[in-house]
């Protein structure tokens, strides 16, 4: 044993080391960059060569342009922020709906037999059939938008929590059990800690389909947000407009995605998988 | 007192699980339960802790009918299933209900387990050795008077299987539990118990009950507990192999 001592106290003082100085994460950083790069220049040069014509695919250079020129005009503020609070709302919705009747269902046989086949229906009909309804029922203020993402939201959620709810360890709530823990003991000591991993999976595909949806219901009929940009770029011809939205979104989303993984490599420090080996 | 009377508990249509059980301990006794897989050892162990409710006859802890789990029985199971998300001090303190010096209270069974500066660490981080220890630790933290263990040290390496069973004869000098162990290890029984029950057959039945009478400590390599060794493997007619009935799972190792 005085030997697993030693090895261990050995690794914390890497981990240590490692925290204080970070050339690894930067590393990481570096080399996820290099294929974007690597695009990017083959992309200006074809540009500057005339391979790509201007009026449809602008340089990478006049996208930037028109990054720059919007955020000096503060436009592209306003959009943004209308885009992200929508997203905020809509996400967030779809999230507590899911996370409230999946832990009922997954928790409840009774319950599961009950609302998983009407659950399971709802899901085969793509969210997008649901706009017109949407529309007619709320008109096309925000509230039929926000009711869309949260629609897309809701689904992987959903199943993610009912799996990793059905998943949990027998043996592990049976420990539970060895303690006389009430249900709802049982549910928060040891089932929803455990379905943490699923959970975190669910709300980062959520995510993603959010912003698919935010931009889909900004397309159907906005004044202001990045989908809004997406349609005014089309109208007025200007390819750069369009692109500048893209990469916009491109970006938003890597770095919303950066931040729930940020928090789920945080509270999942305790597992010991194969993608956490340094 | 732990006490069983009549008791049965059979699976497909009564032919594996266990049937008549009767024993009564005394306190503070340790109480072997020794057989081939497939006797309902486990089984039994299951019933006895509560878990199990499905049973016929009477199981009774202090004259307490055994509809569910008891307050005073403690259990360590064949894996220490820890829950990953808590570190040792937090696993050991599992059991036992929020209230302010539950961290300290944990903290002294680090120190009894053998674990003095690994209170912080997580199950990931820990050997099968220690992640048995720290089970033992979340056992005994509710001080029962019964402590059922299930094969639990049949995971673990020779050297570390009698550290651990060295670490459980030291707690329960200190608590006095009684203690029902279930094992396919002969050598485990001798060492450790007061008592052994050999059960056979399918279901399976008291077959034979020995008194071990060698005074602790006992040695491992003691001349009556080989002789008794002998016995234990003629009862359990280990010849039935050759006829092609399994009993691998009985282990005969020679202790050194």
């Amino acid at each position: 044993m005085s030997s697993k001592i030693e090895s261990l106290s050995q690794q914390s003082k890497w981990k240590v080391k490692n925290r204080i100085h970070f050339p690894k994460k930067l590393k990481v950083v570096l080399y996820g960059s290099v294929i974007p790069a690597f695009l990017l220049l083959v992309w200006q040069i074809l540009s500057m060569v005339g391979v790509f014509e201007r009026h449809l695919m602008p340089a990478p250079t006049l996208v930037l342009e028109k990054i720059i020129s919007m955020v000096a005009d503060g436009t592209l503020w306003a959009h943004i922020g209308v885009t992200l609070l929508r997203i905020l709302i809509g996400f967030t919705i779809g999230v507590v709906f899911a996370v409230v009747l999946g832990s009922v269902i997954g928790y409840l046989k009774r319950a599961e037999q009950l609302m998983d086949p009407l659950i399971q229906g709802f899901r085969a009909i793509p969210s997008l059939a649901w706009v017109p309804l949407f529309i007619l029922w709320m008109g096309i203020g925000e509230s039929s938008k926000i009711m869309l993402i949260a629609v897309g939201v809701f689904f992987p959620v959903y199943l993610n929590i009912v799996s990793g709810i059905q998943g949990v360890d027998r043996k592990l709530i049976e420990v539970g059990k060895i303690y006389n823990f009430t249900p709802f003991q049982l549910i928060r000591k040891v089932i929803l800690p455990a379905s943490l991993p699923s959970f975190f999976t669910g709300i980062r595909s959520g995510l993603g389909l959010g912003w698919m949806f935010v931009v889909a219901a900004e397309l159907m009929g906005a004044s202001k947000g990045i989908g809004y940009l997406l349609v005014v770029g089309q109208n007025t011809y200007s390819p750069d407009l369009v692109l500048a939205s893209i990469v916009m979104i491109a970006i938003l989303g890597k770095l919303t995605d950066s931040a729930l993984k940020a928090i789920e490599s945080k509270s999942l420090h305790w597992q010991d998988s194969f993608g956490k080996q340094s | 007192m732990l006490s069983l009377k009549n008791v049965s508990r059979t699976f497909n249509d009564g032919s594996t699980g266990f049937k008549n059980i009767n024993f009564k301990s005394e306190k503070g006794e340790i109480i072997g339960l020794l057989g081939t897989s497939g006797c309902g050892k486990s089984t039994l162990l299951r019933v006895v802790s509560g878990l199990d409710i499905e049973y016929t006859g009477s199981v009774k802890i202090n004259d307490d009918l055994i509809k569910a789990v008891h307050e005073k029985v403690g259990i360590i199971f064949q894996e220490p299933r820890l829950m990953p998300w808590l570190n040792v001090v937090d696993n050991i303190g599992f059991g036992l209900n929020d209230k302010k010096d539950k961290q300290k209270e944990a903290q002294t069974f680090v120190d009894l387990v053998g674990l003095n500066g690994f209170g912080e660490h997580f199950p990931k981080d820990l050997s099968g050795g220690m992640a048995q220890r720290v089970s033992i630790a979340r056992a005994l933290i509710t001080n029962p008077e019964v402590l059922l263990l299930d094969e639990p040290f049949s995971a673990l390496d020779a050297f570390t299987k009698m550290q651990l069973q060295d670490l459980l004869l030291k707690i329960w000098h200190q608590y006095q539990a009684t203690i029902v162990l279930v094992t396919h290890d002969i050598d485990e029984a001798l060492y450790l118990c007061d008592r052994i029950f050999i059960l056979r057959g399918q279901p399976g039945e008291v077959y034979k009950e020995l008194q071990v009478p060698v005074s602790r400590p006992r040695s491992r390599g003691d001349e009556e507990l080989a002789k008794m060794k002998a016995t234990i493997l003629d009862l359990l007619d280990l010849s039935q192999v050759e006829n092609g009935e399994s009993h691998d799972d009985i282990k005969t190792t020679t202790t050194k």
